[in-house]
């Protein structure tokens, strides 16, 4: 039961992601974190924070890891060929048989359309991941990290898996008091 | 012969693609147009057309395709499974190393620090996504668009699958 679950969230991901595999980020979270909660949002998020600073397509990275978790091997050869499967067989069947379906303004028109639809999803999860580093760091450290973020990925254009990587080393490495932790609780 | 060239040839973009699918484009390109052969760059800017236009992961969509077009079912298979294996391998070795110690404060600190860098990452793509529908369609279908979605997703709690779904419709219908 537990594979079909898994077979079904992630095959609808793969068949609603438009826009290649960073599309799919907010559909996954709705499927593991919302509707079938194998995850809360921490870990979801650090899920989100490996995934990103390791290279590779960013779809099968969490597709291949959330199902080993929920389900062991099988769980992540399961939930990686949902996510795959049927859309590089459409576009086998289609690039054989007729290759100028993407020429048709319709299908142009369909993946138009969906665009915002994947802006507004996106948006809402920023909100959430906000919110949320908001209750663990305050808003000082929230906002302040934020912004450092923002100008290191955006503006100087390291890229977001050195920066993660840092921030990570850093809550690894840095000595620190027995008291610090209990506050991180909130 | 033919399975260890398409295992290299997607291999090496699944592990050096940083930023996911997308960012993998160019290197197969390189990979399968320059090094191999396999296509001529018109070739590979049609499959992109294609793959573009449907949904899923891009870099595997490319891997299956590229990999069936040059040695059948098995080709495909190699080709996704040097694409995805590799960092899914260090994925799961990580994150099982942080869910062991997820009690330790270090780690709780580690998730609370990342979130506001994960929220920019998010929030850029967000903006992009706004971006590159406000060029391909207008402000007025954006805003209708984005506007109706946000209230069918966010107020009225519709599943994402019937928004996408709806929104395709309307593409095919009004865009077309």
């Amino acid at each position: 039961m537990t594979q079909w679950h898994i077979f079904l969230a992630f095959f609808r991901v793969g068949m609603l992601g438009y826009g290649g595999g960073p599309s799919s980020i907010p559909l996954v979270q709705k499927e593991v974190v919302e509707k079938y909660k194998w995850m809360s949002d921490e870990e979801f998020a650090n899920v989100l924070a490996i995934g990103n600073s390791l290279p590779g397509p960013i779809a099968t990275k969490m597709a291949g890891y959330i199902g080993y978790r929920v389900a062991g091997i099988i769980g992540m050869i399961n939930a990686v060929l949902a996510t795959i499967v049927p859309t590089i067989v459409i576009m086998i069947v289609l690039l054989t048989f007729l290759t100028s379906a993407s020429e048709k303004p319709w299908v142009n028109g369909m993946t138009q359309a969906v665009v915002p639809v994947v802006g507004v999803m996106l948006a809402v999860l920023t909100y959430q991941f906000l919110k949320n580093a908001k209750a663990g760091l305050g808003w000082f450290w929230t906002i302040g990290l934020a912004i450092a973020s923002l100008g290191l990925i955006q503006l100087v254009g390291i890229h977001p898996g050195i920066v993660i990587a840092i921030l990570l080393l850093y809550a690894l490495l840095k000595p620190e008091k027995e008291k610090n932790s209990s506050q991180q609780e909130g | 012969m033919i399975y260890w060239e398409i295992f290299i040839a997607f291999f090496i973009p699944g592990i050096v693609g940083y930023g996911g699918g997308p960012a993998s484009i160019p290197l197969v390109e390189n990979e399968v147009v320059d090094r191999f052969g396999w296509m001529t760059v018109n070739d590979f800017s049609e499959m992109l057309a294609m793959a573009n236009a449907l949904p899923g992961p891009i870099a595997t969509k490319m891997a299956g395709f590229i990999g069936y077009q040059q040695a059948g079912i098995l080709g495909s298979l190699v080709g996704v499974f040097a694409t995805v294996m590799p960092s899914l391998i260090l994925m799961i070795v990580l994150l099982s190393v942080l869910q062991k110690f997820k009690d330790s404060p270090r780690v709780k600190k580690m998730t609370s620090l990342i979130r506001p860098t994960i929220a920019i990452l998010l929030g850029v793509m967000a903006f992009n996504f706004f971006h590159t529908s406000y060029q391909q369609t207008g402000v007025w279908q954006f805003i209708i668009i984005a506007g109706v979605s946000f209230l069918l997703l966010e107020k009225w709690k519709v599943h994402p699958a019937f928004v996408i779904i709806a929104a395709l419709g309307y593409g095919a219908i009004f865009l077309g």
